[in-house]
């Protein structure tokens, strides 16, 4: 109880899903041999990191912010521009963490400052805004961020897949350091979920709620809301600056279709809405969802399409291309905000065994 | 306060002119830094043009918002649209588009951009009654719904079209430039502000000397007044709906012209752009909306002139820099 911050999932098929989870993902490299399970595996956890920040702002504070891509984008760059520049050793590592997560920091300050001061429905646009302008900034400093190709670097001598750690013939299976990295992803994505439970079950995130639901009403109440909004905002780009370090930390690369793209954004936006805005642990179902999907239902697409065209139907073959992959997803994004605001965490705690809930619709 | 005499005239709002002056002063702040003036004037002209585009695709959106409170960000779906049916037209009208008159060329351009008009209009009567219907009154929702359905308009575009880009060449008498002395200007640039303004008036004198104007004008004010009144302001807000798309779909054809080509993701940069624009004008305001589209596309030429590299980054500069003169943008209709 002590580390969900007093916030269980209470529900017992959300729990079960839950643990199904996490104990699928920290046995990944035992029960899954191969590199695809495990990157599809290391995607889930930074993204379910990545995915739960969006949620302290959009689920908590309601307000919609398509920069959170930046931040991410700040993570991952810092680090790969670090380990590019000094060569593969921890002070880079340590230099990237150092540079990369006060510079989110201070831009996630100065938007929301700025985008606070003025109208509050200017914020969806303001995010969007400087997030396009931002990665135009990265693809055009291509001395430092190197340009549309991105950065691709070494890491540190012992995450490197070639170090044997534990060899073959102790356990059986053999541990080398690309295990490690995957661990390193697995221990610092939970531990800043777990971070970002604590955050909205304090008395801080109530009062998130509290501007949620009526902000006009929790300002009456004393609250300086601009404090708190900035605040949450400054928090939320720490952890996706977090999630962007983990993730180019696995991919070895940093650039901008891994990290800045408008594709990401709208993922994280999906996966939100799916899981459940405003539970964090929906954070971890979408993420999952959304990744095995994206990862396995893309080839099914393209069978589908393949058998589309063989049998002569027009326009379907088009529709069903794998490329076109985003178009389903774009349905099933409105069908959820229309169908079930909730997620299926919401689902999953309120409507279980209840049928007029189910009817309603 | 003054005495008033019952004949005296009604008093008026005090004329904002700050606005207004703030192009004409950026552009002669500009003849400086550029230094020849043939250049300026063609960089002038251009950003003029560039503004009128922008600023009609732009007008729907602004008007849309203050009307309804409505944030819809799936308006640049309006825009691709429009252009890839404009495509559908041009297509076999190639041969009085090559030919050398301009009666023959407006001629196929014309049915081109009615039609793109028409489903662009459509469409938009389709998005309201299916995504904005639902989540009247909650932006978070609205938002949310609206960016789902540019996602599905854009990858259907794909899915219709194919990812190639398609080539819209200009009309041949719509190519080249009017020479005068050292200064060039783009025909097309020209027909592109002649439509412009042929828009921004018809938009003024709708919204100024009509009754609908009247009640479009009172609606953004003030909702609830004009729905007890006894008007329904839904509807209202229907037609100035499919307006806005009607528009935003012209200008996607313009645009698509004016670069040459169609691509189903030509709304992306454009959509930023026409939300600086937005919140730059005033959220409600058409006056506030033309003089910001003119600004952006004023920073866009002369900054990627003077400083290519920084293109986008200007614009950002530009809406700091209003927002902080005027934090609810230049002229604040709406009392949201």
């Amino acid at each position: 109880m002590m580390i969900l911050s007093g916030d269980p999932p209470r529900s017992h098929v959300l729990t079960l899903l839950l643990v199904l989870i996490i104990l699928a993902l920290a046995a990944t490299p035992f029960l899954f041999p191969g590199a695809k399970a495990l990157n599809v595996a290391a995607k889930i956890c930074v993204f379910a990191a990545l995915v739960a920040s969006y949620d302290l702002l959009l689920g908590y504070t309601g307000s919609v912010s398509f920069a959170h891509t930046m931040f991410y984008g700040i993570g991952s760059y810092a680090i790969a521009i670090a380990l590019y520049g000094m060569g593969p050793n921890w002070g880079a590592v340590v230099t990237g963490i150092v540079v990369g997560l006060p510079l989110a920091a201070l831009l996630a300050l100065a938007i929301g400052l700025f985008s606070l001061r003025v109208a509050a429905i200017f914020f969806a646009m303001i995010t969007l805004a400087v997030a396009s302008a931002f990665q135009v900034l990265a693809s055009q400093l291509s001395w430092l961020t190197g340009g549309e190709d991105g950065r691709s670097f070494q890491l540190p001598e012992l995450l490197r897949p070639g170090t044997v750690l534990i060899s073959r013939n102790v356990l059986g299976f053999e541990v080398n350091g690309r295990i490690l990295t995957y661990y390193l992803v697995f221990a610092v994505s939970a531990l800043m979920i777990l971070a970002l439970l604590r955050v909205v079950n304090s008395p801080f995130g109530r009062v998130l709620q509290a501007i949620r639901e009526n902000r006009f009403r929790a300002e009456a109440l004393g609250f300086r809301t601009v404090f708190h909004l900035t605040y949450a905002n400054c928090l939320a780009a720490l952890v996706a600056a977090g999630a962007g370090i983990l993730n180019a930390l696995w991919l070895r690369y940093a650039g901008p279709d891994t990290s800045l793209s408008f594709s990401i954004m709208l993922d994280i936006l999906l996966m939100v809405v799916i899981g459940g805005m405003g539970t964090i642990y929906g954070a971890i179902i979408g993420a999952t969802i959304f990744i095995l999907a994206q990862n396995y239902l893309q080839s099914l697409m393209g069978v589908a399409s393949k058998a589309a065209s063989e049998a002569g139907l027009p326009l379907l073959p088009g529709l069903l291309h794998p490329d076109r992959w985003l178009l389903w997803l774009g349905l099933l994004f409105i069908a959820s905000v229309y169908f079930f605001p909730t997620g299926v965490v919401g689902r999953l705690r309120n409507g279980g065994g209840d049928k007029s809930a189910k009817t309603s619709h | 306060m003054t005495e008033l005499a019952a004949t005296d005239p009604l008093p008026k709002p005090k004329r904002d002119i700050a606005p207004i002056l703030l192009p004409i002063a950026v552009a002669l702040v500009m003849i400086p830094l550029i230094g020849s003036p043939s250049t300026w004037l063609t960089l002038t002209a251009a950003s003029l043009a560039m503004g009128m585009m922008i600023f009609i695709m732009a007008s729907g959106l602004t008007l849309v918002f203050g009307l309804m409170d409505v944030l819809n960000f799936g308006h640049g779906a309006f825009i691709a649209v429009g252009a890839y049916v404009a495509t559908l037209v041009l297509a076999p009208f190639a041969a009085s588009l090559q030919a050398d008159s301009l009666w023959m060329n407006l001629a196929a351009l014309a049915p081109a951009a009615l039609l793109s008009m028409a489903v662009s209009g459509a469409l938009g009567l389709v998005v309201e009654r299916v995504l904005i219907l639902p989540v009247y009154g909650q932006h978070l929702k609205q938002i949310l719904m609206t960016t789902g359905g540019l996602i599905v308009a854009e990858q259907t575009l794909y899915a219709v079209w194919g990812p190639q880009i398609i080539p819209t060449p200009l009309p041949t008498s719509l190519r080249g430039s009017f020479i005068l002395g050292d200064v060039a200007i783009a025909k097309y640039r020209v027909l592109a502000m002649l439509i412009g303004l042929a828009v921004f008036i018809a938009i003024q004198i709708v919204l100024n000397r009509t009754k609908l104007g009247l009640l479009i004008r009172a609606g953004v004010e003030n909702r609830e007044m004009v729905e007890a009144l006894g008007y329904r302001i839904r509807r209202l807000f229907l037609g100035v709906f499919m307006t806005g798309s009607a528009l935003a779909g012209l200008g996607g054809v313009m645009w698509a012209l004016y670069r040459e080509q169609v691509h189903a993701s030509m709304s992306d940069d454009l959509t930023v752009l026409i939300f600086i624009v937005v919140i730059i004008g005033g959220l409600g305001s058409i006056g506030g909306c033309f003089i910001g589209a003119i600004l952006v596309a004023m920073i866009a030429n002369y900054g990627g002139f003077l400083v290519p590299k920084l293109a986008l980054v200007s614009n950002i500069l530009l809406m700091v820099a209003i927002l902080m003169w005027r934090p609810r943008g230049l002229y604040a209709v709406t009392s949201r």
